[in-house]
């Protein structure tokens, strides 16, 4: 038998029951391996389900910096009886399997390609632990120690980690730091050399960060100046919601106690949504953080708010659809639906970030350009951003940023107006009227805001021509957002080049690796990272330039790809949809697959769409 | 339709902010001559002029129907929203968040209210909102022409003829249950009683629910409709009569002890209910919900102030939110700053 030997490059799984407290122990180890400097991606696999059913911690180390899922692996940490034989089956061939011999493995499990490990975490746990409270929990702990030393990892970052999360409960670190020990010495004592994978000290990561999307985005909304925030439970936003909640409370409260932010939740995600538009109607920051099931309501307003053109933030942590779905697992399958959401023409602007950096920064810059446009914008995250960890660079902010209020006349600037003002004349010629707040002015700038057909001043009208103007309108505005909305990133590795690779958002990581994989296969490709709608101009240059585009994307039905088409009138055989749809993050090798297949026959164009 | 007088005379009455009437009126009405909800609005209009409102610090919100139309219709000074079908409350929710230092008064009907946004008024009730909410109830559905509400009482027939054959939702004795802290029903054709009521309900600091009867004179102005003017005037009765006293010094003198009962608002405002025999103890819930009970079982209408608590915290006190209103915040007291990111960065390596 071959085993697996590599340093810095492996992936480990760490099959648990959720409930079992295996999340802060699986964290811990993951947090280790950032702390060593080396790029790790953990991705939570976890059911809709509190306590009871199976549950995955998948941690990709990986010094090249790849951060998208690899897919397979190679360790696995077989604590769930329920799921052993699988988690056995599944292994990479060479792989290591440690598992919980308190009871001993029965015939069925019978290969010869892997290694055992067996550690008896249970016996250890009842035999040294004396508060029987904790055993549960400190079995965890007992396979993190028993993993530094078969991965040859430095045992005092683990220690150290364990000290810096307890420094507030310091009883609670020494019986953790005696599990690390118990685990560490048992194998220290039972095997040499038996892994051949091991973490090293790197210095790839320097200053970088370990932290979920959602904490990000809510962070971002404080940094952003959001003051209110509707919102209604809904897997995987809710903690998008939390972080915002958690940083006001640290960053936003008078020393009489009271906060500068209102949290409020609501009853459903119609009157989330209401509470939203309403405190953005009148001038404050807000907004709400909801998924595909909630947008799907939300639809109701935001057609409301595109119409009365209200700046409003809408922050999509998309899961798994359509309906209900499986709402513990990823997708980038609302594109379409939250592009132009709500009855009638309406268009959304999207942003689309791909690590948490983005989400903080287009949080916080979200607000900035609804005012701008007073229109909806949508931050399009996903589960696995929002919801799992990742590596990136640290978050900055420019002390002397002011925030983009956009055309909102306070009472001197309505004394000083010389002509005529209605809410909705296009004096700038933007598509961008001059808005105004109630309570500013005795006599000047009050105005009917209203869902229904309405003039440049506001009045209700069935007019023709009026609701024509007025739709043309909203039209010159989205030509406007064209100008406001962050650029697409490009990469042209090869000015002759006729392929290219377009994605956006969560798919980046595993999209920028296939073009390395596919490279080394001599299959150059240019790239594009999407990171807003409406597209800008130089999106259709991009594609204009290539004979064909393939448009990596999770969904079924390439709904980015579908827009292009719709958007930009790209002929639909110059895109070709790499769709990877099953609710796990993409992998690197899925996408060169399914690139290849569409590249050998060179003489007909697309065909897989 | 109905047009207002244009001539006004140069000595109309002034308030004490040197306001006429006239100030806080709006457009003209669009409604059906005759429209209960029309006088409604007339009250509004009064209510603000007499407690010298100012009238652009009020926010109006509606939501769909006939009745939320109306806010076209009187202060139009005012910003107004005049939002999507049952969602006023929400809307109304974020408005308030965003500053509180405005009157929003929030008007919807029967069907905006009872059917489609049930939801959304039982949870502005309970979160207490401060605010008046208006419901111009007239068991009908009067812009799609004519169909049953969820207000209309069994056994009601409007001017289609079947008699309704589902149970009715009691708006008021729902508020009082979900513990609103001002609930009232008044009818549009007694507007010496609904004046003084939509005042006392702009004091109130947190939820005021204003229930108004209000005759759809197209649709459901019928003998057999227990919504119609004449069916109304002939089986209403008043829990007891009251007056409403802004922030006057206490004049209980007046009144005989044992015969009136005074509930000192929020703001020092006095409404001094002069009690009958059909009258209870306002602030007793289980009385409010007793006596609309029996009144229905008689197949009556109880009018009046139904409940008044004055204990309860709003929507503000109950997140402790700052005293400023959210929406004049600037950077300076929104945005922590690089150094603060600094540590949060730090927290996170």
């Amino acid at each position: 038998m071959k085993k697996l030997t590599a340093v810095n490059d492996f992936v480990i799984r760490f099959a648990n029951v959720n409930g079992s407290g295996s999340a802060s122990a699986n964290n811990l180890f993951a947090k280790a391996v950032f702390r060593l400097g080396v790029p790790v991606s953990p991705k939570n696999i976890f059911p809709s389900n509190i306590q009871g059913l199976p549950t995955w911690y998948e941690v990709r180390v990986n010094e090249a910096g790849h951060l998208g899922r690899r897919g397979g692996y190679d360790f696995v940490v077989a604590v769930n009886g329920q799921t052993l034989k699988k988690d056995y089956d599944d292994l990479e061939s060479g792989g290591y399997f440690l598992y919980d011999d308190t009871r001993s493995l029965s015939d069925e499990f019978a290969r010869k390609d892997i290694t055992l490990i067996p550690v008896p975490l249970t016996g250890i746990c009842n035999r040294e632990i004396q508060n029987p409270r904790l055993r549960p929990l400190l079995k965890n702990i007992i396979y993190v120690g028993a993993l530094a030393a078969l991965l040859d990892m430095d045992f005092s970052v683990l220690t150290d980690s364990i000290t810096k999360q307890f420094s507030k409960k310091p009883k609670l670190a020494a019986p953790n730091i005696q599990a690390l020990e118990l685990g560490f010495e048992y194998v220290s004592e039972h095997f040499t050399d038996i892994c051949g994978l091991s973490v090293k000290q790197s210095d790839k990561l320097t200053d970088h960060i370990l932290m979920d999307g959602n904490s990000a985005t809510g962070l971002g909304a404080v940094y952003g100046g959001a003051t209110v925030a509707g919102w209604y439970p809904i897997t995987p936003s809710t903690s998008v919601v939390e972080s915002f909640e958690k940083f006001t409370g640290r960053f936003r409260m008078e020393a009489s106690g009271k906060r500068r932010a209102a949290v409020i939740q609501a009853e459903d995600e119609l009157a989330a949504m209401g509470i939203a538009v309403g405190a953005a109607w009148n001038g404050a920051r807000s907004f709400t953080a909801t998924s595909g099931p909630g947008l799907s309501l939300m639809n109701e307003l935001l057609g409301l708010a595109y119409f009365t053109e209200i700046p409003v933030v809408l922050v999509n942590v998309q899961r798994t659809g359509p309906s209900t779905g499986m709402p513990t697992r990823t997708q980038q399958s609302d594109i379409l639906s939250s592009a132009y959401a709500s009855h009638g023409d309406t268009k959304h602007v999207l942003l689309f970030p791909m690590d948490p950096k983005e989400c903080f920064e287009m949080a916080a810059d979200s607000f900035d350009l609804a005012e701008a446009l007073q229109t909806p914008v949508m931050v399009m995250s996903d589960l696995d951003l929002g919801m799992n960890d990742h590596v990136c660079k640290p978050f900055e902010w420019d002390d002397t940023r002011k925030y983009n209020r956009g055309k909102v006349l306070d009472a001197d600037q309505l004394d000083a107006l010389t002509e005529d003002w209605g809410r909705y004349l296009d004096r700038d010629n933007d598509g961008v009227g001059y808005r105004t707040l109630p309570g500013t002015h005795p006599e000047k700038g009050a105005y009917f805001t209203r869902g229904s057909s309405h003039d440049e001043y506001a009045a209700y009208t069935e007019d023709n021509a009026a609701y024509k103007r007025c739709m043309e309108r909203l039209a010159k505005k989205w030509e406007t957002a064209k100008g406001l909305v962050p650029a697409s990133e490009i990469n042209i590795s090869d000015e002759v080049n006729t392929s290219a690779l377009i994605f956006y958002g969560t798919t980046t990581h595993a999209a920028l690796e296939a073009v390395e994989m596919l490279g080394e296969k001599g299959v150059a490709l240019n790239t594009m990272r999407i990171r807003s709608f409406p597209f800008t101009d130089q999106v259709l240059e991009f594609i204009n330039r290539h004979d064909r585009a393939f448009v990596v994307e999770q969904n079924r039905d390439g709904q980015m790809r579908t827009l292009f088409i719709n958007e930009l009138g790209v002929a639909p055989d110059r895109l070709i949809s790499v769709a990877h749809m099953d609710g796990t993050p993409p992998d690197a090798t899925s996408i060169c697959q399914s690139v290849i297949k569409n590249t050998k026959p060179q003489k007909t164009k697309g065909g897989a769409a | 339709m109905s047009r207002r007088p244009v001539f006004r005379h140069p000595s109309l009455p002034k308030n004490d902010l040197g306001y006429t009437r006239r100030d806080y009126e709006g457009l003209d009405s669009t409604l059906c001559a005759g429209c209960g909800h029309d006088s409604i609005g007339n009250a509004i209009i009064r209510a603000c002029f007499e407690l010298s409102v100012e009238p652009h610090r009020v926010a109006k919100l509606s939501g769909i129907g006939c009745s939320s139309k109306t806010p076209a219709y009187f202060l139009g000074k005012s910003h107004g929203f005049n939002s999507v079908h049952g969602r006023m409350p929400s809307i109304a929710t974020g408005a308030n968040m965003a500053n509180k230092d405005l009157l929003y008064i929030g008007v919807s009907g029967d069907g905006d209210t009872a059917s489609i946004g049930m939801g959304q008024f039982i949870h502005v009730a309970r979160r207490n909102l401060n605010m008046v909410y208006i419901v111009m109830n007239n068991g009908c559905y009067g812009l799609t022409k004519g169909q049953d509400s969820a207000t209309a009482d069994r056994g009601s027939a409007s001017k289609k003829g079947r008699p309704n054959p589902f149970e009715a939702i009691d708006l008021c004795e729902s508020a009082v249950q979900l513990g609103a802290g001002f609930v009232a029903r008044g009818f549009s054709g007694d507007k010496e009683q609904l004046v003084p009521m939509i005042k006392a309900a702009i004091r109130h600091k947190g939820f005021s629910l204003v229930d108004v009867i209000s005759p759809c004179v197209t649709f459901n102005n019928t003998p057999t409709s227990t919504k119609s003017y004449h069916w109304v005037r002939d089986n209403m009765e008043a829990t007891a009569t009251f007056d409403f006293i802004p922030m006057m010094p206490e004049i209980t003198t007046e009144y005989e002890a044992g015969t009136t009962q005074s509930v000192a608002m929020h703001d020092g405002s006095l409404i001094h209910l002069h009690k009958s025999d059909n009258s209870f103890d306002v602030k007793s819930r289980r009385a409010a919900i007793d006596a609309l009970e029996n009144y229905r079982e008689k197949g009556q209408i109880l009018t009046g102030i139904l409940h008044v608590n004055e204990d309860l915290h709003d929507t503000h006190e109950i997140l402790t939110t700052t005293d400023a209103p959210l929406n004049s915040l600037t950077e300076k007291e929104l945005c922590p700053g690089n150094e603060a990111l600094e540590q949060v960065m730090a927290s996170y390596r």
